[in-house]
């Protein structure tokens, strides 16, 4: 259970906020539960709205409504390319193809191994090293296939 | 100008850290303020610069200070990095770069207007660079900056980074109230204003993070030099992201109406492709696209509305001839139809409609009344949102047909729509639409 497992960090982000307003902590709740579990998953909601005092159905809908809470299982790392309108005036559209291409999948997808999820995402608010991607939020700029290449070998041998 | 005022990296290396930000005038605003100032004198010194709000609106931001009640307690400061407009990205590199000047001006807008509560929103894609501003938090509190009874006094601050989780409409301020109060980011009625009923339900100033960076040097050096740069209507400096198709895309801090659009164009090493420049964006999908032949206008708040456009963000999205402005408006509408937060009909439908309309004319099948249709839908959003966001998604379709009509035309008479590349971008943006309503599961494992 977080609440046992994390109990000192649990109780320094209930600080941030007044004491009868448990229910700012959701989202960073969240975070914790999608780290430990890998996702959100209904017994991990059920964990988070029991510390912040919520229903779980709220907790469901606010894990619905925001882009970065995955409601089920994806790969271990999560590279999220950037094809808004900016990164594609600088070429992003052919480095998403290439980076399906290089993992043999589509946008959307996992591999198989249940490594990599390959997603595409709106902007990132880097558009100027376009083109660019985050992989489970680290940013990586200036992206090429060659870069892409040993991006992934990396992750592949971590 | 020979020295940045707020992308002080440029000049100071390393000036993210505490040592190097503090030999550099460096929190001198802050203790000069809570050892000798009172906070009204504080409010005035910023209402005499005119600096305005650089998150969009350009709201004088020492008057919202003033509109803060005095009797009213606790008060909050909440300092929108959300930063989701595509083309900005000028408050990722402040915070990254010089995260210690938005730390210091958070703190002197709390102490004009009485709080003892920061919080900096962030968007949840930030997740690293806040964590560098976490650490100059830290770093601040370890020097006695922040914290309780500061400079021996009994003001006391307390400052904090609160992550959001992607959703474009945080940034507007009453849903990143929400969102910050552990709900879904749906914007609130207003009135109440946030000065008046903002965070639970307390007066609370929100300042985008290039306002507040502003104001250190301003209380330092006073109104009289800060508006030594930009217009009277328009005083001060503001950064400028550059992308799209330009040699040099970045961030670029400039007086206010002293330059004009191709004069940004230049610094920024013109066209990329050779190519000539057809229209710019300048402030991200939501803005009035600006056609070359308007180039010649200054770079202010009053010069951007007399041709029909804005300042705004100042995120600015340069495209050559090559782009087409059905796919482009296309792209911009896929936007605001994925971040529509869904509370209002007419922007959740009208959103979807508009998608469907441009998907229809990049797969080939689209007519001349189609293009009609366009104005049709915008009609039905126009004037009937909830809040600006809805608003915003017309101005793709509503400028660029006003522009580049030819554009359309061309498109349904010459048949450039059905191309292979066309046809690959919708069936990509298909095939996410499907995962994600969880029509297919791929490999046994749906993605959210
Ligand atoms: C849909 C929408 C998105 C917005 N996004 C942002 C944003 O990302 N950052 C920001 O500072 N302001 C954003 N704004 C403007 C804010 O609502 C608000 O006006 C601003 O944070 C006030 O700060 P300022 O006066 O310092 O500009 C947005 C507004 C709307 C309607
Ligand atoms: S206009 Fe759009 S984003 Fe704004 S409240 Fe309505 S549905 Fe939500
Ligand atoms: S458009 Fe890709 S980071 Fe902004």
């Amino acid at each position: 259970m977080l609440k046992d497992k994390y109990k000192d960090q649990i109780a320094a982000l209930f600080a941030k906020y007044p004491p009868e307003r448990k229910r700012s902590a959701v989202m960073p709740l969240l975070y914790l539960a999608q780290e430990e579990y890998g996702y959100c998953s209904e017994d991990a909601m059920r964990e988070v709205a029991d510390l912040c005092g919520m229903d779980p159905t709220e907790v469901k809908s606010v894990v619905g409504f925001y882009t970065m809470y995955y409601e089920h299982k994806v790969g271990k790392y999560v590279i999220d390319v950037c094809d808004d309108l900016p990164c594609v005036l600088r070429g992003a559209d052919k480095f998403v193809n290439y980076c399906e291409q290089k993992l043999g999948i589509k946008a959307g997808e996992t591999t198989p191994d249940g490594k990599i999820t390959l997603n595409v995402v709106m902007c990132l608010a880097a558009c100027d090293r376009a083109p660019m991607c985050q992989v489970n939020t680290d940013y990586h700029y200036d992206l090429t296939p060659d870069k892409f290449d040993k991006l992934v070998k990396e992750l592949r041998s971590k | 100008m020979d020295k940045h005022i707020l992308l002080r990296d440029l000049d100071v290396p390393n000036i993210h850290e505490l040592a190097v930000y503090s030999q550099h005038d460096g929190y001198v605003a802050w203790k000069k303020a809570v050892t000798s100032m009172k906070p009204e004198e504080v409010i005035n010194v910023v209402k005499d610069s005119g600096l305005r709000g650089r998150g969009g609106a350009g709201f004088p931001a020492g008057v919202k200070w003033s509109f803060i009640p005095k009797d009213v307690f606790p008060k909050y400061v909440t300092v929108n990095c959300d930063e989701s407009e595509p083309g900005t990205f000028k408050d990722h590199q402040l915070i990254r770069s010089n995260p210690h000047q938005v730390i210091e001006g958070t703190a002197l807008c709390a102490y004009a207007i009485g709080a003892n509560v920061a919080y900096i929103y962030c968007r949840g894609e930030f997740r690293e660079p806040a964590r560098e501003l976490q650490k100059a938090i830290d770093d601040a509190y370890a020097a006695g900056l922040l914290g309780k009874n500061l400079f021996g006094g009994n003001y006391s601050l307390d400052m904090y980074v609160h992550l959001g989780a992607g959703a474009y409409i945080c940034g507007e301020e009453s849903a990143l109230l929400e969102s910050l109060e552990g709900r879904i980011g749906q914007p609130r009625l207003k009135p109440p204003f946030p000065a008046v009923s903002g965070l639970y339900s307390k007066p609370t100033v929100i300042n985008n993070v290039e306002t507040l960076a502003n104001v250190p040097p301003i209380v330092l050096n006073g109104a009289a030099w800060y508006k030594q740069w930009g217009t009277e209507k328009s005083p001060g400096v503001k950064i400028f992201s550059v992308c799209g198709h330009v040699k040099k895309p970045g961030n670029y801090e400039l007086p206010l109406g002293k330059y004009s659009i191709q004069d940004l164009l230049d610094m920024a090493g013109g066209s990329m492709t050779g190519r000539p420049i057809k229209a710019v964006l300048p402030a991200g999908s939501s803005s009035p696209i600006i056609p070359a032949a308007n180039f010649h206008a200054k770079l202010d708040y009053e010069a951007m509305a007399a041709i029909g456009s804005v300042l705004g963000s100042c995120s600015w999205i340069f495209m050559d001839d090559s782009v087409d402005m059905v796919w482009a408006a296309r792209k911009m509408i896929r936007f605001f139809k994925h971040e529509s937060c869904g509370k209002c009909t007419p922007c959740r439908e009208g959103t979807h409609w508009a998608l469907r309309l441009y998907d229809k004319l990049l797969s080939g099948k689209g007519t001349i009344e189609d293009v009609n249709l366009i104005g049709d839908v915008n009609k039905q959003i126009i004037g009937k949102c909830f809040c600006p966001l809805g608003e915003f998604a017309t101005s793709s379709m509503t400028f660029t047909l006003k522009h580049f009509k030819q554009d359309y035309v061309d498109f349904v008479e010459q048949k450039k729509g059905g191309s292979e590349v066309y046809l690959q971008e919708l069936a990509r943006d298909h095939h996410l639409h499907e995962l994600h309503s969880g029509v297919v599961p791929v490999n046994g494992i749906a993605v959210h």
